[in-house]
Parts: C-alpha cells; sequence; structure tokens
C-alpha cells in the first residue's frame, strides 16, 4: 500500500505532525525506533512552553515559538495532558541585567506578547520569597508555561491513532529512496514502506536520515543539556519558572516548578559528538547547583531525588530546519532544539501547508475526533472523588506507587493504552517517579504488565531492547533468552 | 506465613498502628498489654511481617529472644501471638493521608478509599533505601541499576535474579548480606566498593558474608561513572582522596550488568511530616519523648521511623514500649512527663529517645560519628559507661536508671564519647 504520508519519528515534532495530518483524508503512517513515542529527546528536555519573547523574531524558531505558545491551551484541553500557564520571571542581580530585561521586554512587546512587567526588589521578595535576596528585579511574563511533555507525546500520537495513524513502533529507519512513479520508499530493518510524501521528524538522527535520502545539507550537533529533579518536600518553593539574565549562548539554568510540583533545576548545555551520550556527570551536577544556590539559596544537591539528560538536535545553522529538499516530496523538519517543544504545534501546522504547497491535498475530514478520554489522577482527587471511584472499581484503591500515590487501575489504562515497559508505566501515570524511585513499584508494575499482556514477567524491560530486569536462575537461563528474543518490548 | 485479609473494616479505633513489620507488630501486642481494645494493623505489602519476610537469613532474635532465627521465623513468631490477641491486621492496604485529629485516609483493593480514626496512632512505616538520585552516581542510565533491599526481594520472595555479574556499592549491612545471597545463587559478585575509609555494616556481616566468600571489599574507593545504554555494562570505580573526592586518574573500570545499591536507609516519614510532627534533622525522624510520643499528642513511634536500627531485637523492643505508651493513652493513664532534654555532644551523632525522665529507667540508643577505641561514654557529670569499641554502624545502649541521676538537678544532660582517660 502507498501512504500519502510516512512520518519518520515519534518525538513531540512527529506525533504533532501525525495528529495534524489526521484532520484530512490522508494515509498516514509514523515509523518510531523506540517501544514509545516520546524518548529520545522529547521526554528529556526541560518541558516549558517559552512564554515568546527569549527567541528573536528574525528566526524561524523565534516565529514559530510565539506561533505555539498559544496553541497549547486548546490541545491541553482536547488531549488532557499536564500543562499549566505558571509565568517565568527572569532576574537581574545588576544594573547590567536589568538593561538586559529591558532588551528582552522590548523584543517580547515586537512580538505583542502580553502581560510583561518588571519587577522591582520589593515586588520580587513578596512574589517568591524563596529566591537570593540580593536579586534588583525581574521581568514576569505570564505566557510560559510547565508542560508534561512526554504525555503530550503520548497524548498526541493516541489521538492520531484515535483518528486513523498507521503506526510502526520499534523499526529504525535504515534507507529512504526514490522509486518510479514519484513514491518514496522507507525502508527499516525488517520492512519496506511507501509513500508519495515522506516527513524526515528524526530528532537527533535527521541529519542522517537526510543523507539516506541523498539531500543532506545541514549537520546535527548534539547539545547536551543535564536536569536534576528534587524531593518532593521542595514543592511550592517556586511559584514560576525562573531563569537567571540570558547569556549569548544560553538561557542559563533554571528552577522549574514542574507540573506535577516536583522542581526540576537544569540545564547544563554542552557539545558532544555522541548521540547516544545520555550521561550525567559531576562536573554538570556542580555546574547546576553552583548557579541554583546563586538564585536560591536554599536549594541543593541534598535534595536530588533523580537525574537525567537529553541531547538537543542543533542544527549547524542554529534555525530550524523546516522545508522541502531537492528530493521530491522528502521534507525535512530537523534541527529542532528550544524552543521546539513549544513551537511543535505551529511546526505542524507550517508542516500542512509545505505539503499542500508541495501537491498534496488537504480535504478536512468530518469525523474527526479532536479529544482524548482524560486519565484519571486518582491522586489529585478529593477524598470524596476517590471514595466514589473506588467503589465503582476497587482497582482504584489498590495502591502501586507509593511515592505517586499511584493506583492499579491507572496502570491497568496505560498499559491498555499501549505501555509496554516499567518506563512507558512511568511516564504515563508517575509510578516510579517519586522519592523512592521504583523502590516499591518495580515490581507491582512489573506483574501488571505480565498480567494484562499474558507475557510471562521475565520479559518485561525498562525500556525496551536489551534493558531487562530480571533474570531467571542460571539453570533456567537458556528458555529465558529465547523467550525475551522472541517477544519484542 | 500467615496472610491477614481483614473482612470488616470498622470506622473508629483506639489504636491504629501503620506498618505490620517488626515495629508494628511488637506496638500492637505492646497496646494490646496495656489494655486497648480495638487495634488495627495496616500494612501496604500482601502479607504481614514487613521486610522481615525477605530477610531469609538467620541472625535475628539473640538478643530478644535469646536464640538465632531467620527473619520469617522472627515475624511469625510475632504474627502467631497477634492472631492469639485477636488483633485485626489488614494488608494490602495504604494510609495516603493523615491529620493531627488523629484522622486517616485509608485505600484497599477491598474495602476502597475509607476514613478511619483513632485515638491513638503507632507510626511504624520503616524505611526506605537510598537511590542512585541521592548520590547523584555520575553516568548513564541504563536499567540494571537497583537497591540491595529490591534485588533482596526479586531472589528471595519471587525466584528471580537482578543480574549475572554484580558490583555492590557501599557496604551496608542488606548490600553485605546480598553479596553472600547471590554469591550462593550462581551470580558473580565482582566486589563491595565503600566510599568511606571503614565498612558500614556489622563486623559479623563482613566476616561471614565477605571474607567467608572470598569477596573483595574496597575501602576509600567508589564508583564515579556507569556504563551502558539499555543494560550496564560496567562501571568505573576510583578511590577517594581525605575528602571523599574521586581521584579520577586512578580509575578503573569493573565490567557488570548490575549495579547493586547499598548506601543507606531513610526513614520513611510522608506521614509523620503531614501530621506535622517535629523532625530530627540528624535521624531523619520524629523528635520523640521517652514514651515514643511524638510532639503531636497521641501520635507515637517506633523503630526504623524514628531512627535507622541495626538489628530487628532493638526495634522491637522500642516497639513495645511504644505500643504500650499508645495503649496507656487511649486508657487516660500517663507517665510523670520528661524532665531531661538528651544533649548529643561530642562524638555523638544522636540520641534516642531525645528527652528521659528522672523517675524511671530507660533505654537510650545511640549512634557516635567516628570510630573510637576504649572510649569513655559519658552523660554529664552522672553517669560513664566505659566501651571498648564503638563504632558508626553499630547502635550504642545504654540504660539509665533513675538512682543515676538522683542527685542530678538540671535539664538537659549532654552525652560524650571519648577516649578512656
Amino acid at each position: 500500500m502507498i501512504q500519502d504520508v510516512i512520518i519518520i519519528g515519534g518525538g513531540i515534532v512527529g506525533c504533532a505532525i501525525a495528529r495534524e495530518l489526521t484532520r484530512y483524508h490522508l494515509s498516514v503512517l509514523l515509523v518510531e525506533k523506540h517501544c514509545e513515542a516520546g524518548f529520545g529527546t522529547s521526554k528529556s528536555n526541560s518541558g516549558i512552553i517559552h512564554a515568546g519573547h527569549h527567541a528573536s523574531p528574525q528566526t524561524l524558531k523565534g516565529r514559530l515559538e510565539w506561533a505555539g505558545n498559544p496553541m497549547w491551551d486548546a490541545l491541553c484541553r482536547d488531549l488532557g495532558f499536564g500543562f499549566k500557564r505558571v509565568g517565568e520571571i527572569t532576574v537581574a542581580f545588576n544594573a547590567d541585567e536589568i538593561g538586559t530585561l529591558e532588551h528582552l521586554k522590548a523584543q517580547g512587546d515586537q512580538k505583542g506578547v502580553p502581560g510583561m512587567e518588571i519587577w522591582d526588589r520589593a515586588r520580587l521578595r513578596q512574589e517568591e520569597p524563596n529566591l537570593n535576596p540580593d536579586l534588583v528585579a525581574a521581568l514576569y511574563v505570564p505566557t510560559s508555561g510547565v508542560i508534561n511533555p512526554y504525555e503530550a507525546c503520548f497524548a498526541l500520537l493516541e489521538n492520531a491513532h484515535l483518528n486513523g495513524l498507521r503506526l510502526v513502533m520499534n523499526q529504525r529507519v535504515v534507507g529512504v529512496r526514490a522509486v518510479p512513479d514519484g513514491v518514496l520508499e522507507v525502508k527499516t530493518l525488517d520492512n519496506a514502506f511507501y509513500s508519495r510524501f515522506v516527513i524526515n521528524a528524526a530528532g537527533l538522527f535527521s541529519d542522517e536520515i537526510a543523507e539516506m535520502a541523498g539531500v543532506r545539507t545541514f549537520t546535527l550537533l548534539p547539545r547536551k543539556g543535564e536536569e536534576y529533579m528534587l524531593d518532593k518536600r521542595l514543592t511550592g518553593f517556586v511559584k514560576r519558572i525562573v531563569f537567571p539574565c540570558p547569556t549569548p549562548v544560553s538561557k542559563g539554568i533554571l528552577i522549574i516548578p514542574t507540573y506535577d510540583g516536583t522542581l526540576m533545576v537544569g540545564p547544563t548545555a554542552l557539545a558532544t559528538p555522541d548521540k547516544t551520550d545520555l550521561s550525567t556527570s559531576t562536573a554538570g551536577c556542580e555546574e547546576i547547583f553552583a548557579a541554583v544556590k546563586r538564585l536560591a539559596p536554599g536549594l541543593s544537591e541534598r535534595d536530588v531525588i533523580a537525574e537525567f539528560a537529553g541531547l538537543r538536535a542543533v542544527a549547524d545553522t542554529e534555525d530550524f530546519v523546516i522545508g522541502p529538499t531537492r528530493l521530491k516530496g522528502f521534507i525535512n523538519v530537523a534541527g529542532i532544539q528550544s524552543p521546539g517543544l513549544t513551537a511543535s504545534p505551529a511546526i505542524a501546522r507550517m508542516v500542512a501547508e509545505i505539503l499542500q504547497a508541495e501537491g498534496l491535498a488537504l480535504v478536512p475530514r468530518d469525523d474527526f475526533v479532536p479529544t482524548l478520554r482524560r486519565p484519571v489522577r486518582f491522586g489529585k482527587l478529593s477524598t470524596e472523588e476517590q471514595m466514589r471511584l473506588s467503589a465503582e472499581d476497587p482497582r482504584y484503591g489498590h495502591i502501586v506507587c507509593r511515592c505517586e500515590h499511584v493506583t492499579e487501575r491507572e496502570v491497568v489504562d496505560a498499559i491498555h493504552y499501549g505501555a509496554r515497559t516499567l518506563d512507558g508505566i512511568k511516564f504515563r501515570t508517575r509510578a516510579g517517579m517519586g522519592r523512592c524511585q521504583g523502590g516499591f513499584c518495580t515490581w507491582r508494575s512489573m506483574e501488571l504488565i505480565a498480567r494484562e499482556t499474558g507475557l510471562p514477567v521475565q520479559v518485561v524491560t525498562k525500556r525496551g531492547g536489551d534493558s531487562w530486569i530480571v533474570t531467571e536462575r542460571p539453570a533456567e537461563a537458556e528458555a529465558e533468552v529465547e523467550l525475551r528474543e522472541a517477544v519484542p518490548c | 506465613m500467615l496472610t491477614a485479609r481483614l473482612n470488616h473494616l470498622e470506622d473508629n479505633y483506639d489504636v491504629v498502628i501503620v506498618g505490620s513489620g517488626p515495629a508494628g507488630m511488637a506496638a500492637a501486642l505492646g497496646a494490646r498489654a496495656a489494655g486497648a481494645n480495638r487495634i488495627l494493623i495496616v500494612d501496604r505489602e500482601r502479607e504481614a511481617g514487613g521486610i522481615l519476610n525477605q530477610c531469609i537469613h538467620t541472625g535475628f532474635g539473640l538478643h530478644y529472644f535469646k536464640e538465632e532465627l531467620t527473619g520469617p521465623e522472627y515475624a511469625q513468631r510475632f504474627l502467631e501471638d497477634i492472631a492469639a490477641q485477636d488483633i485485626d491486621v489488614l494488608t494490602d492496604a495504604f494510609i495516603a493521608d493523615i491529620n493531627a485529629d488523629r484522622r486517616m485516609v485509608l485505600m484497599s483493593g477491598i474495602h476502597g478509599v475509607r476514613v478511619i480514626n483513632a485515638k491513638a496512632i503507632v507510626l511504624a512505616m520503616g524505611a526506605r533505601e537510598r537511590t542512585r538520585g541521592a548520590i547523584r552516581i555520575p553516568g548513564a542510565r541504563p536499567a540494571g541499576v537497583l537497591t540491595a533491599g529490591l534485588a533482596q526481594k526479586f531472589v528471595n520472595l519471587l525466584g528471580l535474579l537482578p543480574g549475572k555479574r554484580v558490583v555492590i556499592l557501599g557496604s551496608g549491612d542488606i548490600g553485605l548480606i546480598m553479596a553472600r545471597r547471590l554469591t550462593l545463587e550462581g551470580v558473580a559478585v565482582e566486589g563491595v566498593y565503600e566510599i568511606l575509609p571503614h565498612p558500614n555494616g556489622l563486623n559479623r556481616n563482613l566476616v561471614q558474608c565477605l571474607q567467608d566468600f572470598d569477596i573483595p571489599l574496597h575501602l576509600s574507593t567508589t564508583v564515579v561513572n556507569i556504563h551502558g545504554s539499555e543494560r550496564v555494562r560496567g562501571v568505573t570505580v576510583a578511590p577517594v582522596d581525605a575528602a571523599l573526592r574521586p581521584q579520577l586518574e586512578k580509575s578503573w573500570e569493573v565490567p557488570c550488568d548490575t549495579l547493586m545499591l547499598s548506601i543507606g536507609l531513610i526513614p520513611e516519614n510522608e506521614l509523620t511530616r503531614k501530621l506535622g510532627a517535629r523532625l530530627d534533622p540528624v535521624t531523619g525522624g520524629p523528635v520523640v519523648d521517652s514514651t515514643m510520643q511524638t510532639t503531636v499528642p497521641g501520635v507515637f513511634a517506633c523503630g526504623n521511623v524514628v531512627h535507622i536500627h541495626d538489628l530487628v531485637d532493638f526495634v522491637s523492643q522500642e516497639a513495645e514500649l511504644a505500643g504500650r505508651c499508645a495503649g496507656e493513652y487511649v486508657n487516660g493513664r500517663q507517665r510523670p512527663a520528661d524532665n531531661v532534654k538528651l544533649i548529643p555532644g561530642e562524638n555523638v551523632a544522636y540520641c534516642v529517645p531525645h528527652t528521659i525522665s528522672t523517675d524511671r529507667e530507660h533505654t537510650i540508643y545511640m549512634r557516635v560519628k567516628e570510630p573510637l577505641e576504649k572510649s569513655s561514654i559519658r552523660f554529664g557529670e552522672v553517669y560513664e559507661k566505659k566501651v571498648r569499641y564503638v563504632s558508626p554502624p553499630e547502635t550504642v545502649t545504654v540504660t539509665m536508671r533513675p538512682r543515676f541521676l538522683e542527685r542530678f538537678h538540671g535539664e538537659a544532660l549532654r552525652v560524650d564519647v571519648r577516649a578512656q582517660q
């Protein structure tokens, strides 16, 4: 079968494009190499919907940032992922830095970002009393928000799937070429797929995909960012995202009150040649805590519960690379670094327009379903609601994750919506994200995956591939290896 | 193993005990002995007994029962008494919320979400293990990094192995026990790495779990990097200097598929915080008086919730007192209030309880900061106890008798551990 469009990559950009294209009478296929959506760069970023004033309107990323920002309210309303406009402040320690705040505000005014205010010391102290008392001013911008980016990926993809998207997971693309009759072939290790248009949304690897297609015009230079999650006791420590004054190369190291209340600090920004290097480092940790202690002396390494690193897909042009190529039908959506998450719904819109300009007819469907059922977050409900739900389904009374209060029913729902791995459950339900880091729920989640899918518990992995959790005793080991190879994650 | 699944749940109890581990079980028996009627123990695991159920090695009960038992045997003795005393146990259930009016939100797969009330509460939630994040081990984030307690659960309760080639970071007791256990299961244990210059586990475990099995212990050495994108394929270890900074130029790699962490326990005090009880930053547990009552009236605490114990026998002893005092509280009996505060002094990390009373005998549990031979434990000018050797992993217990305090009229007693004169 020849598809209308194949999307390579199920990160936030691929998922947003997939959902956008399923609004039309089109056959769309998405190919993802991981076993879950968003498991590349998308799940390990800062989770910020940027306010709109950071990037210059002269750049594509600057324009798409501000175009994407307002689109998140409707997406969140329809799809029910975690998103909250908490606002942000950029803080200044001296008169020079106040100058930078004024420049940022002027840039925002030029783009039409509403509600910006410069706060003096007293106002800042009143609004955010836990910040360094030496701070002299802040630029407050109400339009920025915090988001659970992995939830946004899952929700966009699930909604696209509901609207007819074909999904191929666990398959890495190894070749892209033109075949006769204006058709493009996308090869994975096991299969070949055909379409008239191919969207290269392969994140960090989009330069390699472009190379396969013979039309590489850019190079990606991964830039690593480490982030550290802090214990929930610090929930409410800051109300808004806190930025230091930016430097020409970086927005700096931030204090982020994430959607679920956990404080996150980071990221670093370090060029790295290795696209698989997701390691955290002592130097990164020291850099982050030196920076955040300056912003808020009450923060320290003692409260770290988890850390991770992500790689930004930075193009050598330093801007997004979006558009058609010399290969007819092959469209790049590459170099999507910050503010890529914010921009992604606007990128999806732009890609639809490019496809139309390239000759694809976009006929809106009248049976498009824009909404998803809202996942229940049992721990966030009132006791009365909890009592009512648990009376209807006792699995709501049964705790799986003690730190985040995730119930059996929520985990079972996640499995039925596609989670097959511990990380799949973790990023859908928060089971395992709390301060004990899976000490209690690891086994319970493994057991539920096994029970709900009928697979033996030994084949459950952390995140697919060779990320096994347990093995059998040596005498039984041989049979187990065969079993694991037979069952995809 | 005795499984308790309660069919009928009341709305009101005399004493609710959170946790059915060694602390909760002994507290329940103590409360019953003091005359409390309606007692409920709530536990989040499927079977009562707490962590003892997965501790299938021996070494339990030498103090309390004067004989050597396995963990499940030790638990069984208490559970039989609990059954005989007709104390209700609800397992696979969870206290999600609690307040100082002693109102609790209970979650159960059988009873759903319920609100229950108690005249007294005993907090006996135990401890959780420190994880990778707590010490910020740099490196990749593959599968195969887990705590020793989770590894123990996999092996002893579920019959599964956490890996085939294991490196252990931290020389805590659970790690040492698991080094032996995994070796017996045919797993290659490459070594135990401890950042401190002295081991963190009991001496008997160093001998019986490492030396007897030729497992190397590398002191003043730590893991500085984790390798592997999907599953662990090795770690980098390096010696540390006196300030515990790794000397990376002297590092080396150890191939393995599993990194097991035994880097300490943290008292589990989510509920204690919700109650608004005062916490001791050193123990990580609530401040308790000599009846094991927290700063919230009617709420008592015992076991690893209060401070990390190295022997379960002491947990039972302390918890029995907490339960007894909770029972007395319910029945309106009150012991004279404490009148002396204990102040940790030289080489003393903490003392529990935090206050004592001059009218009765107390067992005081202490932990020292540094190992010291031929030491002298002094309580101000009133009492001195000479001890051959003290070290941080081993709790020091002192029995404080009223006669020692006969001529003491102060409000605070400083406790010091110094070299003998």
